[in-house]
Parts: structure tokens; C-alpha cells; sequence
């Protein structure tokens, strides 16, 4: 237990100034290795925005960001973290396995194989299926196996649970599960409550 | 090695998608053959006029024929997501990049030196100046792709993106418009022109070597 008690993500004194508006200022936290982390707030709170600071798309007005000590522009924190965001990042005109294969590609090879992770978020027997002719829950689905083959130990992720059905859900949160139980760590967006065994959730709320 | 992977995987993955939306590649080249026929047309019974300003005409149909296939560029990427993976990926977006655009230069420059010749013949081009034509579309259509991909960049989170673009990217292009066009019309006339294919390839290998990087930013100031 005493290497979870290692702080990765630490942000300090984080603002995020929009069109004039503040969404938030002063936001410090920190997580630790096999920790989960929701973000909470109304529509507009600035939820997806801060994803989007932590993934490095947008700066900070104020504030820094510390991964493991350094700062996140270093490349080590490009390696370690995998994004899904709301657009599912998936081509369309590829089949699944093709998809797959490109992420595979980008990133650094993880746990499971392209097969196996298919297996895992219930997509088996899909592999030679365009994207297109999947249904929404099934793409998300798609885009949340990347997760499984790519090898990272922060996800982030906004409304994975959008367009899913109640076993999709409970298929998700069995993941994060296993994810936090090797150490992994999440930071996420949802309306949706998540109840999760055996893995402390830490609570942000934005508004 | 595995950077090496990744910048083939994207080139795949693009030339796959291409093949799959065919009228994307049917469309630049389609203009390009399209215009060219209409001059001879348009001037009339002129074949001395036509053979004079050939050059020019092939070019600058080429030229906006690769304007036209810019957008296609980053597009649909920008759309579904896909963009936010390719620049969170652990390897040098500027290479990655330089992956997509060598792939659309594929799909849609190298197409437009296939026609090219029997477009030269159709407006009575002499056929010693045709290879000069085929070396200057070979160095220059990868230089208007390379330039064009930071206009496109720079735009692609605009809806309407298409008429700034066309500012941003045209007094761009026109060196490589002025360098191959003029190579061309002296090669006709029988006379050296080492001085401007040289100058060619020193804009294309500057353009290989820098374009992606601002590409690269441009992208991620995009996405923001």
C-alpha cells in the first residue's frame, strides 16, 4: 500500500478564464496512484475545460500542472495519459480493427491485444464491421477499448457513460475498477453516480 | 522504430480512407482536367497562342486544383475526434503530420502528374518540354500540399474557413507558381533551366523540413 500513497497528478492554483467569464479559480488538487477522481458542476461549470487543461489542449490561465513532480509539457505525460472525450475519435470509413490498429500505433502497446480488448467491452466478432454500421453505445464502446490497448496509467475521460446501456455502464465501471487496482488513475466527467468497489472516489465540485 | 510505425500507420489509414470516399479524389483532378479543356475552347483556332501560354495554364489549374482538395486535408479528423488523438500521441505531432499530408499528396497531387502529359499534348506542348513539366509538377504540387496543410491548420476550426484560406495560402504558392511555369516555357524553347529546377528543390526541401512544424501548432491552437 505504501507506493499508492505516491501523488502523480498535482494541480496547483488552477483558473480558467473564458470569453471574460471565470469558470473557476484557485482549484488545487491532488491524485494518487489507484485513485478516481469526478468532476462535478453544472452544464457550463467549466468540467470539460479543465479535461481539456489536464490533456494539455489548453493552458491554464493561472496555475500549473505537475505529473509526477515535472511540469505536463514534458513527454513522459503525453506518454502516461489516454484521452476519450465526447467526440469518439474513431474513423467511420475503417473498420473497428483497423481503427483500433491506428491507436494502437500511436501509442505505447498495452495489456491486451486488439482481440482481447474487443472481447472485453463485448464488440467480439466485430473486428471486420465498418464503424458506421455500429450503434452509438457500441462506437463509444469502440472508443473506450483503446484505453485497454494502449498502455497509460491516467485516463481522462468526459461522460464516458453517454449513449451507454445499463450493462455497457456496469462493463465501464468494472474497467476502472481494474484499471485503479493496478495503479492506474482516473479523472472524470459524468452526471451519472458512479458507486465503484473498493476505490475511493475524490469529488470535485466546479460550480 | 516505432515512430517509424506510427508515421505509416497514419499514411495507411489515410490512403485506406481515400480509397473509401473516392469522389474526394475525383474532385481536384476532375477540376483539373475540366479547366484545361476549356481554354483551347475559349481561345478558339489560336494553336500558337494555346502552345504560349500552355505552361502557365497547366500550372495554374494545378495550383487551384490543390487549393480546392486543401480542406479535405484535416477535416474530417477535426470533426470526429480523431485530430485530439493523433496530437495526444506520444510521438512528434510535427511527424505525424507530415504523415497526412505526404498521404494527400498521394491522392491528390500525384494523380494530377499522371493526366498532366496528355493535357500538355491536348494543347500542343512540345514534347521535349514534357518531362520539364512532369519534374516541375513532381517538386512543386508536394510544395503547394506542404504550405497548404498550415493555411488548413490555421482554419479548420473556422466553419467557414475556405476564403481566408485561399488569402492566407495564395501569395504562397506564387513563388513556386513564378519558378515552374518559367521552367517550363524556356524548356520549350530548348534552353537550360537547371537555375529554376534548383531553385525548386530548395523550396521543396525547405518546405519538408519546416511546414510541419507550424502545421503541428497550428493544429493545436485548432482544437483548443
Amino acid at each position: 500500500m505504501e507506493e499508492n500513497e505516491v501523488v502523480w497528478l498535482q494541480a496547483n492554483q488552477l483558473s480558467c478564464i473564458r470569453d471574460d467569464r471565470v469558470l473557476f479559480e484557485g482549484l488545487s488538487f491532488e491524485l494518487g496512484a489507484g485513485k478516481i477522481l469526478l468532476l462535478e458542476g453544472k452544464n457550463g461549470s467549466g468540467k470539460t475545460s479543465l479535461l481539456r487543461i489536464l490533456c494539455g489542449f489548453r493552458e491554464p490561465d493561472m496555475g500549473e500542472l505537475l505529473w509526477g513532480g515535472d511540469a505536463i509539457n514534458d513527454s513522459q505525460y503525453q506518454t502516461d495519459m489516454a484521452y476519450v472525450g465526447h467526440l469518439d475519435g474513431v474513423k467511420k470509413e475503417l473498420t473497428v480493427f483497423e481503427n483500433l490498429k491506428v491507436s494502437l500505433a500511436l501509442g505505447r502497446p498495452g495489456r491486451y491485444s486488439i482481440i482481447d480488448a474487443l472481447d472485453r467491452v463485448n464488440l467480439a466478432n466485430y473486428d471486420d464491421v465498418l464503424v458506421q454500421a455500429l450503434s452509438a453505445g457500441q462506437k463509444r464502446r469502440l472508443s473506450l477499448a483503446r484505453l485497454l490497448i494502449t498502455e497509460n496509467k491516467l485516463w481522462i475521460l468526459d461522460e464516458p457513460f453517454t449513449s451507454l446501456d445499463k450493462q455497457g455502464i456496469a462493463l465501464i465501471e468494472t474497467l476502472m475498477i481494474e484499471h485503479c487496482a493496478r495503479g492506474g488513475m482516473i479523472v472524470l466527467t459524468s452526471h451519472h453516480d458512479i458507486e465503484l468497489h473498493n476505490v475511493a472516489v475524490q469529488r470535485i465540485n466546479l460550480s | 522504430m516505432s515512430l517509424s510505425n506510427a508515421f505509416f500507420a497514419i499514411i495507411k489509414r489515410d490512403l485506406v480512407l481515400a480509397l473509401r470516399r473516392r469522389s474526394e479524389i475525383a474532385n481536384p483532378i476532375l477540376f483539373f482536367v475540366l479547366v484545361i479543356t476549356l481554354f483551347p475552347l475559349g481561345i478558339g483556332a489560336q494553336p500558337h497562342l494555346l502552345q504560349t501560354i500552355a505552361p502557365g495554364i497547366i500550372w495554374v489549374s494545378a495550383l487551384l486544383a490543390s487549393m480546392l482538395s486543401l480542406d479535405s486535408l484535416f477535416r474530417s479528423d477535426f470533426d470526429d475526434g480523431s485530430l485530439e488523438q493523433i496530437l495526444l500521441s506520444s510521438y512528434p505531432a510535427s511527424i505525424l503530420v507530415l504523415g497526412k499530408v505526404i498521404a494527400h499528396w498521394l491522392v491528390t497531387g500525384l494523380p494530377l502528374l499522371i493526366v498532366a502529359p496528355l493535357l500538355a499534348v491536348f494543347l500542343g506542348m512540345p514534347s521535349h518540354s514534357l518531362g520539364i513539366l512532369l519534374l516541375t509538377l513532381l517538386l512543386g504540387t508536394p510544395v503547394l500540399s506542404l504550405i497548404g496543410a498550415i493555411g488548413v491548420a490555421l482554419t479548420v476550426g473556422l466553419r467557414r474557413g475556405g476564403m481566408i484560406l485561399s488569402l492566407l495560402v495564395l501569395p504562397l504558392y506564387v513563388p513556386v507558381l513564378i519558378f515552374a511555369s518559367n521552367a517550363v516555357e524556356i524548356a520549350s524553347t530548348g534552353l537550360p533551366v537547371s537555375a529554376q529546377i534548383n531553385i525548386l528543390i530548395s523550396i521543396l526541401v525547405m518546405a519538408v523540413v519546416l511546414a510541419p512544424w507550424p502545421t503541428a501548432a497550428a493544429l493545436k491552437m485548432s482544437i483548443n
